[in-house]
Formats: structure tokens, C-alpha cells, sequence
């Protein structure tokens, strides 16, 4: 192979609606990798990003919660696929944001690839570990299913920039659920690669949307949006802009998971999932 | 055909236009109308009202003798307890009916003559239903020639249940005929006819074949008369005059057998169809051991105490 | 005519003192007085209660912390247990006092009270009393462990009910309570106080304050609560979220509602009928999952609104202790002005109010039962929560539009679905934005069975395994 051959680099874009736009605003922002060299330009998005990301998540509610949860699951399985196929990108990539050595990215790339495989076998089982039969005094058939709480705005770990994402967004999509995800500003490259497999995985357009930018720009029009169901501040490490973000949340009552540090290589509790779902009650007479 | 049934065109033309009437009426939720039932079953009816509500209990009641050991004696001895039903007291009113077999309609005719009780006798090869129908037809005109104003019949369960539900409608209508000028009361057994969209069906299919009441009950099947059960025909009773503009009563018969249970009736009746129905004109009770609690409930709010078996005749 | 008698049910059964301090550490303290209790149903003055400040609000978390960390929450979850079962078996003894009590503060009917409120307090208090001990089988993890301290703060719609979903759930895990009942209604909560008295429980356990918003803000805001638990007001539960932001408390809210009480032409015409007018004047529609939005189909809107006024005409507004009372007092005279205004922006809007002829008392705060016909989604009384017994009718005519109005709300507490039809139902009740959907009844409750919102009517649920989430720690 000549190695005087020039590389064709790739543009950074953000993910909405299953396409790739730049940033409407126009703007980019440098990204460098942790040891300081020139990585990309992404899109720097603006609140109009956001605005065009809830649309696009809304819009997919319908499709992705009607969908089985068989087929959920599927699909979850499938970008585990596509993922594997593209591992040794994801681990150059993760590598390049975080530093580290090879065997940290690898063991990071590889613990994405197993959560996905992990989350796809909990979509038909979901409804039956967090459902319940009533036994009600009375002639009465009631059940208690999940339904997916609608759209989430999801700020992505700051650090972990793959298995932190997936970690985040794999819980809250597994139940039906569409969402808004706010890439770690410092590390979003593996984030829009992630996109590039979301993509190509049979996942309807708009279930993910990836914006790259920054928290505190973002954050408070991703939270205060009055379409948007819930609010993971996972990602959001200053107490100031995470309190001022689950204020805005409280507009329209969202659902809100507060920043706190989990370890992403433990196997994940259901809390993750659970915190997004709305548990229904059905009752129906019993008679003939 | 009848004014009823062409009131709302003629559902009774095929087996095909009945079916399609009857099955298109609303369904009945069964845990809600229990429901209902129950509810209505929680009115406290106190003092005056009750007092009220015994009286016109009384004058509801269609003292009933349905046994293989009835004899003119002991349906004597009930004519006398039907005009007279508490011999210590003369202000107490008498029952609307006595109701017997065909066979003693002589002797109730001739005991009840002058009295404004009427006289109802079951028919139509009561309790079962089960012979020829011009059997039927004899044992009703039989009946009427005897001296019976009122003849409670039978339908077939058997047509009704298998689907049959013209056959049932012509035989209804056929009995009617045969009552002449006697009022007919069509015991739908709802004990046999299992749900209660089946009781409503019924109840329209007794109506639009010209029954003057519906009645639960033989009285020889359990369950006999419930509330759930009388709520559906009330329902069916009001939805029917709103439709076509005549009246029907409706009677609940066997297993009413104290006055708490009586007055619950009552007030169902009240809170369903309305002061329309609360008259002996239109509502009955098929009883027998009902009307002595009534009697001892009566005297109780005019005494004030308690009273024993013993202070009330036997028949 | 069958005129009814009066059947009052006998308020002696009921002790009401004159003044009423605060149940805190086991003891109450002196009354200080600060507030009024009225009957609702004739305005008498009941009792004066105390008004909690910030030096009481201390002190109950105080009480509340200490038996937590000595008491409560290290005691066996089969101790706790007995505790509770003892408690609903003090409530099942004092049912018909409670209730009387209940009906005298609240106006609700005593046969409500009676029949509905009373026996799912003890129902409560038995369920969870259950689970006190089998925890590590709920489902939240192997080592479920209580929180801590919960404030909690309740309406004045179901004051004791409301109570027991409360209490029950947040003991049964092991955490302590300080409870503010409803600033209208706090008597049953203060004779509750009395019940865990004569139920030995430790003190500390339960704390009973009593107080205005201000009250309960010092309640929700105090740095030592570490769960809050809060129905009540869409907007009061925002004002909370907005003041827990930052905190490391748990919060689960329980709020408005606005719910669609949607009748194909194929129902059940009469139950349906019944469950309208369950879903609306039950508790003279003082109900957050009130279906205070008829949606009828428009081929059976005629024929279903005449059924609907002929039933509500047999309504028997009036006296709430008297036992064939179907709709009592409104709750308070505030309420009664909330309530009159949204009608009066009903008829401003061009909808038609109709009520059944019935004769209110003169004294008290009464409101007749009340529809409005040919109202749209773009009137107020469509989109507000009136919380009285007022009905907005509205009519659709397929499938899609009834679902589509149904969830044209900010609200997502509760919808009901009357049809024969199967297969209807079930796609209808996954299509519904709504934490329960009553098909074919309306306004049943459970203890077993979860409770609670989408959206803005507020996050968690309650009864129910899932009613254990919001007092386990994660």
C-alpha cells in the first residue's frame, strides 16, 4: 500500500430524523483528541437543533412504541451487530477522545457492544418483570403494563464517550421510548459514528437524535422544551446547570434522573429503564 | 299484528328481522348493573317513607299458591288473607292478586267475588312450558272461562334459548289472543336464561308480543327474582313506552320474602322508571311468605315494638 | 310520590374537640389554634386546629429522624408488619366513627364515606402491611431499603384515603412520615393521629402537622426530608419540583387530571350511564381522575344525553350524613368560587348548561350537578380541571378522533372506554395516555392496583407493587 495516499476525512454532523444535517446555525467547534490534537470540526448545534430533534423524536413515538417489543429487541440486537462490525473504528475513535490505552478502548468498545446485546433481550421482558396482574377485591380483570413515557432529552456522560452513551440511550430506548441525546461536548465523536451504525441498524429515524454542542447552550431548551416527556441529566456535571435544568423539567412535570456517577462497566440496574416507563392500569368488569 | 310492533316497524316479520331487533339492543354489563342494583339496595327508607312503601307493598303483592297440594280450602283461606290481609286492623289494604293454578280458579273466582282482588292464574302448562301449544292455548282460555283477569304464562326456553325467537314471539302473541280481555303477564324465567342480555332480549320479546308485564319467575327455579335481574327488565319496561308509547308492568316473583327486601324493589322502581310504575297497576310481587313481614313491619311502625309470628294468620 | 325520609346517620358517634394541637413524637402537643375547620354542609365552626410553623415542621422531622435511625428503620419488617395490621384493624373498628367524622369535615356523602373511603383505608393498611416483611421479593433489588424521612402532604378530597396512601406504603418499607392533611380537612388525620396511640406505635413514626401552604412548603423544603410525596394541584406539585431541584430528594407527585370518559355507540348504554355519572358526581367531582370530558360518540350523543339528564335528575343532592345523600357539599367556599367561575366561562363560551331541578340548602357550599352540551376542545371547561361536578360534554365520531381528543391535554391521569367490543378496547386503552383506563366501569379503586399519572398529572404511582418504588431507595 503507498502510504503517501491522502486520507479522506469525514464531516461531523449532527443525527436528526434519521438524517445527517449540519448544524442549522451553521457552526462548528473544533474537537481535539485528550492529548490535544486537532480530531474534527463538529457541528456546534443551536436551540433550533433541538427544536427540530424533539419534532423528529415526537414523530417516531408512534412507530417505535407500536412496534412489538419482539422486534424492539431485534433491532437492539442489530446495532450490537453493526457495532461489532465496526469495532476496531469505534476503538481508534474512543481511543482518540478519552486517551488511554488500546486495551481500555477495547475493553470500553466491547462492553458497548454486550450492553446492546444486554438491553435487546430486556424488551420482552420488560412488560413482564415490571407488569403485574391485580388480584383487586372484585370482579375485575386489571393489569398493569410499561408504557414508554414518550420523549426523552438525554445528556450523555461527559467522559465515557461510547459505553456512557450507549449506557444512557440503550435503557431508555429498549422500552419504546424516542429521544434527544446531547453528546459529551469534549468527546462527541464516537457519538456521531454511533449514528452512522444507529442508522444502518433497521432503527426508524428519529427514535435516536444525536446533537453535538454544548450542555449549557443546549440544556435548558432541551429541558425546558414542553414536548419532551423526560429529562437523564446524567451527563451534567455542574450542580448549578443541573439544578437550573431540572427546574426548567418542572414546566411540564418531566420525569428527571439527576446527575450521579455509575460505574459503566456494571452490569446496569433497572432503574435506568424503569424511570421511563409509565406503569398503566387497565381494569375491565369480569362478568358474562 | 300489535300497534307496538309497528311502532318500531315490523321486527317481528322473520326470525331473521327479530334476531336483528333483539341482538341489537345495548348489552348489558353484568358486574355494572349488579353494581347498580346494589347501590339502589343501600337507600335507608325510614319513618313515613316506609311506612309508605309497606302499604303500597301490600297492595302489590299477587298472594301466590303454586303447589301440587293446593285445595280449595287452603286457596279459600288465602282469598280471605287477600281482602283482609290483618283482621286486627281494618285500615290495612288489600293485595292486588291471588295467583293459582288453573284448576282452583272457581274456588278463588267465588271466594274473591265482590272483593276488587284479582284473581291471576298461571297457564300455558305452568311451571315448565313444555306441551303442544294448543294445550297451552286451552289451559289459558280455560283459565279465563274459569273467571281469571289475569294469566301468567310461560315462555318457551327452550325456542328462546335455541334461538327460535319468532317461534317463541308467535306463541306469545297466540296466548295473548287467547287471554280475550285478561291481562297477560310473560314469565320469562330468568333463571334459565342465564345472562342478562338474554333478560333484556327477552323482555322485549315478551313486549312486543303483547305481554301486559313481564314477570321474572316461576318461582320453581333458583335463582328466581333478583334486583340485578328487575333492574334489566325496568330498563327494558322505560326504554319500551319511550319506543312505542305503551306501558308495561313488571313483576319479580319468588324469593322476596321480607319487607327490607320488598322496599328495595321499591326504590329501584322509583329511581329507574319512576312514579309511573309505583302502583299495584304496574308492579307486583309474586310472594307468598312476604306479605306476613309486611304485616308485622306495619304494625311494628305503628306500635313501636317488635312483633311475633304468632299475632299473624298462617294462611 | 316516594319521598324519602330523612335517614341521618347519627353524628354522636363523633367527638370533636374545640381546639386540636399537633401529633408529634408520639404526643400531641397544646393546641395553639391559628385555624378554622368548617363543616362544609352548613358552615358551622368544627374545630380550631393548629397552624404549623417553621419551629413545629423541625420539630416532627426531628421526631421523624430519630425514630427512623433508632427505631423504625432498623426494626423487622415482620415487627412493622404487625404494626400495620394492627392499624387497619383499628381503622375497620372505628370505620363508622371515621367515616361520620370524614362526611362532618369534608361534605363528602356518609355513603361514600362508608361504603368507598373507609374500607379501602383499611384495605390499605392491610396490603402494604403484607409486603413489610417481603420486600427483597418486590422486585426494586435484592436489599431494598427504606429512604428515610418522607414529608408528605395530601389533598382534602379523600383526607383519610388519601392518608392511607400515604402512610401505609412509606412504613411498610420502613421510613418514617411527617404527614400535613389538607388545611380544610384535618380531623380524620388528627383522629388517625390517636389511632396510632392505641396501635402502640412508636414515637416518631408518624408525625401529624396541620397547616396552610406555607406549612407544607416548610414540610417539603425542610433539608432533612429525604422523600417527598405530595397530591394535590398540578400547579403546587410544579412548585415543588421546581423546589426540590438540586436536592438529593426522591419526589413523586400526584396531581391533576382531566380525563376522557369516551362511550362508542356500541356500549353498554346503561352502565355506561352509570359509570358517567360515577365518573363525574362521585364525591361531587372531587376527583383528580374525575371523567370530567364526556366523549360520546356523535350517532348516540342524542339518545345517551337523554339517559344521561333522566339519571341525573334521581341524583339527591344534599345533607351528607344523610345515608341516601348521592352528592354532598362542595369541599369549601374557595372551591365553590373555582368551580362557579370555570361554569360561568362555560356559558361565556357559548356551551349549554343544563342541571336537574334540585333544591340546594341555603346554608353550606353546594353546587348542582351540572352538564354543559356542545362544548369543543377550545373551551376552558374542556381544557381546566373544574374539580366540582361539572361535565363537559363533547362528541366524536371515529376511533382516531375519540383517541385523538382523549390525549389532547396535558393532563394523563386517568380515561375510561365503554363498548362491547373487545378488540376495541384493548387497542383504545394501549393508545391512551393515561396511568388508568376504566373500560366499561369508572373510579374503581384498589390497593393492589397502581395509581397514577402521565405528563402533568404528576410522576410515580401509588397501590399496588409499584406503590413500594417511591419508598425504596434506589
Amino acid at each position: 500500500m503507498p502510504t503517501d495516499r491522502l486520507a479522506v476525512k469525514k464531516t461531523y454532523k449532527l443525527y436528526i430524523g434519521g438524517a445527517f444535517p449540519r448544524s442549522e446555525s451553521g457552526r462548528s467547534y473544533e474537537v481535539r483528541s485528550a492529548g490535544g490534537a486537532f480530531l474534527a470540526n463538529a457541528a456546534l448545534a443551536s436551540r433550533k437543533d433541538v427544536r427540530d430533534a424533539v419534532k423528529a423524536a415526537r414523530a417516531a413515538v408512534g412507530k417505535w412504541s407500536g412496534a412489538t417489543a419482539y422486534n424492539r429487541g431485534q433491532i437492539l440486537y442489530r446495532i450490537a451487530e453493526m457495532l461489532e462490525g465496526r469495532r476496531a473504528q469505534f476503538i481508534a475513535e474512543v481511543r482518540d477522545s478519552e486517551g488511554g490505552n488500546k486495551s481500555s478502548a477495547e475493553a470500553a468498545v466491547d462492553a458497548a457492544i454486550d450492553r446492546w446485546v444486554w438491553y435487546a433481550g430486556w424488551s420482552d421482558k420488560l412488560a413482564q418483570v415490571y407488569g403485574n396482574a391485580n388480584p383487586v377485591a372484585g370482579p375485575f380483570f386489571n393489569l398493569t403494563v410499561p408504557e414508554p413515557t414518550g420523549v426523552v432529552g438525554v445528556v450523555a456522560p461527559a467522559d465515557s464517550s461510547l459505553l456512557g452513551l450507549v449506557s444512557v440511550v440503550a435503557p431508555v430506548i429498549v422500552g419504546g421510548n424516542t429521544c434527544v441525546v446531547l453528546a459529551s461536548p469534549a468527546r462527541p465523536l464516537p457519538a456521531i459514528t454511533l449514528a452512522e451504525v444507529l442508522a444502518t441498524s433497521d432503527l426508524p429515524g428519529g427514535v435516536v437524535n444525536l446533537l453535538t454542542g454544548q450542555t449549557a447552550e443546549l440544556g435548558p431548551w432541551l429541558a425546558g422544551h414542553m414536548d419532551v416527556n423526560a429529562v437523564d441529566l446524567t451527563g451534567v456535571d455542574d450542580h448549578a446547570l443541573a439544578r437550573d435544568l431540572e427546574v426548567a423539567a418542572a414546566a411540564n412535570l418531566k420525569r428527571v434522573r439527576r446527575p450521579a456517577a455509575d460505574d459503566w462497566a456494571a452490569e446496569p440496574a433497572l432503574d435506568r429503564m424503569l424511570g421511563y416507563l409509565e406503569p398503566k392500569t387497565v381494569w375491565h368488569p369480569k362478568g358474562i | 299484528m300489535t300497534a307496538t310492533v309497528s311502532a318500531l316497524g315490523d321486527v317481528a316479520r322473520s326470525d331473521a328481522a327479530l334476531r336483528a331487533f333483539l341482538h341489537g339492543l345495548p348489552g348489558v354489563d353484568q358486574v355494572g348493573a349488579e353494581a347498580r342494583a346494589a347501590m339502589l339496595g343501600t337507600r335507608s327508607i325510614k319513618t313515613t317513607a316506609k311506612a309508605w312503601a309497606i302499604d303500597l307493598a301490600i297492595r302489590m303483592v299477587d298472594l301466590t299458591t303454586l303447589e301440587g297440594a293446593d285445595t280449595p280450602g287452603k286457596v279459600q283461606a288465602l282469598c280471605a288473607k287477600a281482602r283482609r290481609p290483618d283482621p286486627a286492623d281494618p285500615s290495612c289494604p288489600a293485595v292486588a292478586a291471588i295467583c293459582v293454578y288453573p284448576a282452583l280458579v272457581p274456588t278463588a273466582a267465588e271466594a274473591l267475588r265482590g272483593s276488587g282482588v284479582h284473581l291471576a292464574s298461571v297457564a300455558t302448562s305452568f311451571p315448565s312450558g313444555q306441551a303442544p301449544l294448543d294445550i297451552r292455548l286451552a289451559d289459558t282460555r280455560a283459565a279465563v272461562s274459569a273467571g281469571a283477569d289475569e294469566i301468567d304464562m310461560v315462555i318457551n326456553r327452550g325456542a328462546f334459548l335455541a334461538g327460535r325467537y319468532l317461534e317463541v314471539f308467535e306463541e306469545i302473541a297466540a296466548v295473548k289472543e287467547a287471554c280475550g280481555d285478561a291481562h297477560l303477564k310473560v314469565i320469562l324465567e330468568t333463571g334459565e336464561l342465564a345472562t342478562y342480555d338474554n333478560v333484556r332480549r327477552a323482555s322485549w320479546l315478551g313486549m312486543l308480543a303483547g305481554g301486559d308485564f313481564i314477570k321474572t319467575s316461576t318461582g320453581k327455579v333458583t335463582p328466581a327474582a333478583t334486583p340485578p335481574v328487575t333492574l334489566v327488565m325496568l330498563e327494558a319496561v322505560r326504554d319500551f313506552r319511550a319506543q312505542t308509547g305503551r306501558q308495561v308492568g313488571v313483576k319479580p316473583a319468588g324469593g322476596i320474602r321480607t319487607s327490607k327486601d320488598a322496599i328495595k324493589y321499591l326504590v329501584m322502581v322509583n329511581e329507574t322508571v319512576g312514579d309511573d310504575w309505583l302502583d299495584p297497576d304496574w308492579f307486583r310481587f309474586g310472594a307468598s311468605t312476604l306479605l306476613n313481614d309486611l304485616l308485622m313491619q306495619r304494625t311494628k311502625l305503628a306500635t313501636g315494638r317488635y312483633e311475633g309470628p304468632d299475632y299473624f294468620t298462617v294462611d | 310520590m316516594f319521598e324519602y325520609a330523612p335517614a341521618p346517620e347519627s353524628r354522636a358517634i363523633v367527638d370533636i374537640k374545640s381546639s386540636y394541637g399537633l401529633f408529634i413524637d408520639g404526643k400531641f402537643t397544646d393546641g395553639t389554634g391559628g385555624r378554622k375547620t368548617v363543616n362544609p354542609a352548613t358552615e358551622e365552626v368544627l374545630a380550631e386546629v393548629t397552624e404549623a410553623g417553621e419551629a413545629e415542621v423541625n420539630a416532627a422531622v426531628a421526631a421523624a429522624r430519630k425514630a427512623y435511625s433508632n427505631v423504625w428503620g432498623p426494626m423487622r419488617g415482620a415487627e412493622r408488619a404487625k404494626y400495620l395490621y394492627r392499624i387497619a384493624r383499628i381503622v375497620q373498628e372505628r370505620a363508622r366513627e371515621l367515616a361520620v367524622l370524614e362526611s362532618i369535615d369534608n361534605g363528602k356523602p356518609i355513603r361514600e364515606s362508608r361504603d368507598v373511603d373507609l374500607p379501602l383505608v383499611a384495605a390499605h393498611f392491610f396490603y402494604y402491611a403484607g409486603w413489610a416483611d417481603k420486600l427483597r421479593h418486590a422486585g426494586f433489588g435484592p436489599e431494598p431499603r427504606p429512604i428515610g424521612v418522607a414529608g408528605q402532604v395530601i389533598p382534602w378530597n379523600f383526607p383519610l384515603l388519601m392518608l392511607a396512601w400515604k402512610i401505609a406504603p412509606a412504613l411498610a418499607c420502613g421510613n418514617t412520615v411527617v404527614l400535613k392533611p389538607a388545611e380544610t380537612t384535618p380531623l380524620t388525620a388528627l383522629a388517625f393521629a390517636e389511632i396510632c396511640q392505641q396501635a402502640d406505635l412508636p414515637p416518631g413514626v408518624v408525625n401529624i402537622i396541620t397547616g396552610g401552604g406555607e406549612t407544607g412548603r416548610l414540610l417539603v423544603e425542610h433539608p432533612d426530608v429525604d422523600k417527598v410525596a405530595f397530591t394535590g394541584s398540578t400547579e403546587v406539585g410544579r412548585a415543588i419540583a421546581q423546589s426540590v431541584a438540586g436536592t438529593r430528594k426522591r419526589v413523586t407527585l400526584e396531581l391533576g387530571g382531566k380525563a376522557a370518559n369516551i362511550v362508542f355507540d356500541d356500549a353498554p348504554i346503561d352502565q355506561a350511564v352509570e359509570g358517567i355519572v360515577n365518573g363525574i358526581f362521585f364525591n361531587q367531582g372531587h376527583v383528580c381522575c374525575a371523567g370530567s370530558r364526556l366523549l360520546v360518540q356523535e350517532s348516540v350523543a342524542e339518545e345517551l344525553l337523554a339517559s344521561l339528564k333522566r339519571r341525573m335528575a334521581q341524583l339527591r343532592v344534599g345533607d351528607p350524613l344523610d345515608k341516601n345523600t348521592d352528592v354532598g357539599a362542595i369541599n369549601s367556599a374557595a372551591q365553590l368560587d373555582r368551580i362557579r367561575e370555570l361554569s360561568a366561562a362555560g356559558d361565556e363560551e357559548g356551551a349549554q348548561r343544563w342541571s336537574p331541578p334540585c333544591a340546594l340548602p341555603e346554608r353550606g357550599f353546594w353546587f348542582a350537578p351540572t352538564i354543559f352540551t356542545g362544548v369543543t376542545q377550545a373551551h376552558r371547561i374542556a381544557r381546566e380541571e373544574i374539580f366540582g361536578p361539572v361535565l363537559s360534554v363533547l362528541t366524536f365520531r371515529t376511533p382516531a378522533e375519540a383517541v385523538e381528543k382523549a390525549n389532547n391535554t396535558p393532563y394523563g391521569l386517568s380515561a375510561g372506554v365503554w363498548t362491547e367490543k373487545g378488540s376495541r378496547i384493548l387497542r383504545i386503552a394501549d393508545q391512551l395516555r393515561a396511568g388508568v383506563v376504566w373500560a366499561n366501569t369508572f373510579n374503581k379503586f384498589d390497593p393492589t392496583s397502581p395509581f397514577g399519572g402521565y405528563k402533568e398529572s404528576g410522576y410515580g404511582r401509588e397501590g399496588g407493587r409499584h406503590g413500594l418504588e417511591a419508598y425504596l431507595a434506589h
